[in-house]
């Protein structure tokens, strides 16, 4: 018997399938590409490339883009391309210790209200409510308003307004693992409220909360480009991506339009890249995502 | 003695799952429950065993009142009941390898030293080889799973176990086994069983005496005993 080839050929769903499967692998490559150029960028930029990135130099005041200045120069005469690297490393700190804190706080918060249920829990969710009412940037403003101007307060301000999400999809998570055998099985083999938590609770939230903490990256480095470009985030001498956009404003009126531009770019790309990343992870550790894409 | 008496337990107050149901066991005695689907044994089962607190009624374990449910409970009450449930997958911690799933009780109880002589004893009595011992969860059948979750019960040595549809998903050949390493056990140790379920067939040869769910919740005002 032989094959017919029409019948041997991938159905037109199946060919679907692997259409969307392909172009979502294109689209996780590029966002690892992007995410690692801009890791290598600021690791690799300052140590190897010994130049300074305050120096002025009056006489190349705003140049636009050129071979010796491929971002051209602010107002100062400063090379943006290296105030911009420098920049996007205080902005990716920023935005990995602020996210890093705000898991843990949210992650402490989820299970604990989650593991205790009862009053803690209501109190716990209350505070969450109490601070999701005000708006965010609103809040990290106050927080930063009580410190010196530097790069903690920052962190400090954008964790303690984005661990929210963070303990309620945390405590979601835990309430419906609460209800399952395995943990009225631990509770009979004698396990204590902590060891519950610990060994069993918190390792099936983990794949979560990590990738909350992923998510969270981009939103905490926008957080800290509107709090700097606002002039309450880092102070002016630190080029930070929101410092560079709002020291930017004055010439863009002029018509200078790359002091705003490169900057700009380099929140949006690296932001996108690793939102797409941790996009796809989510896909990932969704099984009924991942069954349904299979079909 | 395990002694339920007058439990009316549920999850909503307005409208009780058990009402007013009284069981009493003696030392060493197995006990059949028997019932249809959805009637509230496992949830007198789950009450039996510490971990669902009635809204009414006393629960009255070796002598001493039960006060406190689930992790309010002491320590050595808690353990004094061991449980196995109708479904392996949900009560096993699909991260821990069996040998881990069988032990924990002795970590959480701070008793590590003993856990190579328990594995020892355990995993032949209730049938698990090695190599079986190393995998995870998803790894083996529901048959085996469930011989694992035996085991734990076992491991703390309870006085009392409570066995949830413990073969409702397995097979005769399984069922067999689990039954007689259950047997085994009561007869080292002189434990009680409840054994809950809907196979009367099952339950007339295993128990010493087996109950209809009306038998067990008939009585509205039981009689002292």
């Amino acid at each position: 018997m032989t094959c017919d080839p029409a019948t041997t050929a991938e159905p037109a769903w199946r060919s679907h399938g692997t259409e969307r499967r392909s172009t979502r692998a294109v689209r996780v490559r590029v966002c690892v590409v992007l995410v690692a150029a801009t890791v290598l960028a600021v690791l690799l930029v300052p140590p190897l490339v010994r130049l300074d990135q305050q120096a002025v130099d009056l006489s190349s005041r705003l140049l636009p883009p050129s071979r010796s200045h491929p971002f051209g120069t602010d107002d100062l005469g400063r090379d943006l391309l290296l105030r911009c690297v420098y920049g996007l490393r205080v902005s990716l700190l920023v935005g990995v210790a602020a996210a890093l804190t705000a898991t843990v706080i949210g992650t402490a918060v989820g299970a604990t209200a989650g593991a205790l249920g009862g009053w803690a829990d209501r109190g716990l969710m209350r505070v969450v409510d109490t601070f999701s009412s005000v708006p965010h940037l609103l809040m990290g403003i106050f927080i930063v308003a009580m410190f010196r101007p530097g790069v903690w307060p920052v962190i400090v301000s954008v964790a303690l307004t984005h661990w929210l999400s963070t303990a309620r999809i945390v405590r979601a998570e835990v309430l419906s693992l609460r209800a399952r055998p395995y943990i009225d099985a631990a509770v009979s083999g004698g396990a204590s409220r902590w060891r519950v938590t610990v060994r069993h609770l918190l390792p099936a939230v983990l794949p979560q909360a990590a990738l909350a903490a992923v998510l969270m990256v981009p939103h905490a480095m926008w957080h800290e480009s509107a709090l700097s470009f606002l002039g309450l985030g880092l102070p002016t001498h630190l080029a930070s991506l929101g410092n560079l956009i709002q020291a930017a404003r004055g010439s863009l009126l002029a018509g200078q339009w790359w002091p705003t531009l490169f900057p700009g770019l380099l929140i949006i790309v690296p932001t996108l890249a690793v939102a797409g990343l941790a996009g796809a992870w989510r896909e990932r550790i969704n099984p009924r995502r991942r069954s349904e894409l299979m079909l | 003695m395990l002694e339920l008496r007058d439990i009316t337990a549920g999850y909503d107050p307005a409208a009780p799952v058990v009402r007013h149901a009284t069981l009493s066991l003696a030392p060493g005695e197995s006990v059949g429950l028997l019932g249809p689907s959805g009637c509230g044994k496992s949830t007198l089962a789950r009450v039996a065993a510490l971990l669902h607190r009635p809204d009414t009624g006393t629960v009255t374990l070796d002598g001493s009142p039960v006060r406190g449910w689930r992790h309010r409970a002491p320590r050595a009450q808690r353990t004094a009941v061991g449980v196995v449930f109708q479904q392996p997958r949900l009560s096993a911690d699909p991260r821990l390898r069996l040998t881990e799933l069988i032990t924990e009780p002795l970590r959480a109880t701070h008793r590590r030293d003993e856990i190579p002589r328990r594995l020892a004893e355990l995993a032949p009595a209730v049938g698990l080889t090695p190599d079986l011992l190393d995998r995870r969860p998803h790894e083996v059948s529901d048959g085996q799973l469930q011989r694992a979750c035996l085991a734990r019960a076992l491991v703390l040595r309870p006085r009392w176990l409570v066995c949830d549809e413990m073969t409702a998903m397995l097979d005769a050949s399984t069922t067999a086994a689990l039954v007689a390493a259950v047997e085994d056990y009561r007869a080292a140790t002189g434990a009680g069983l409840l054994a809950v379920g809907h196979d009367h067939v099952l339950l007339q040869r295993w128990c010493e005496r087996t109950l209809h769910w009306n038998d067990v919740t008939r009585t509205r005002d039981p009689a002292p005993l």
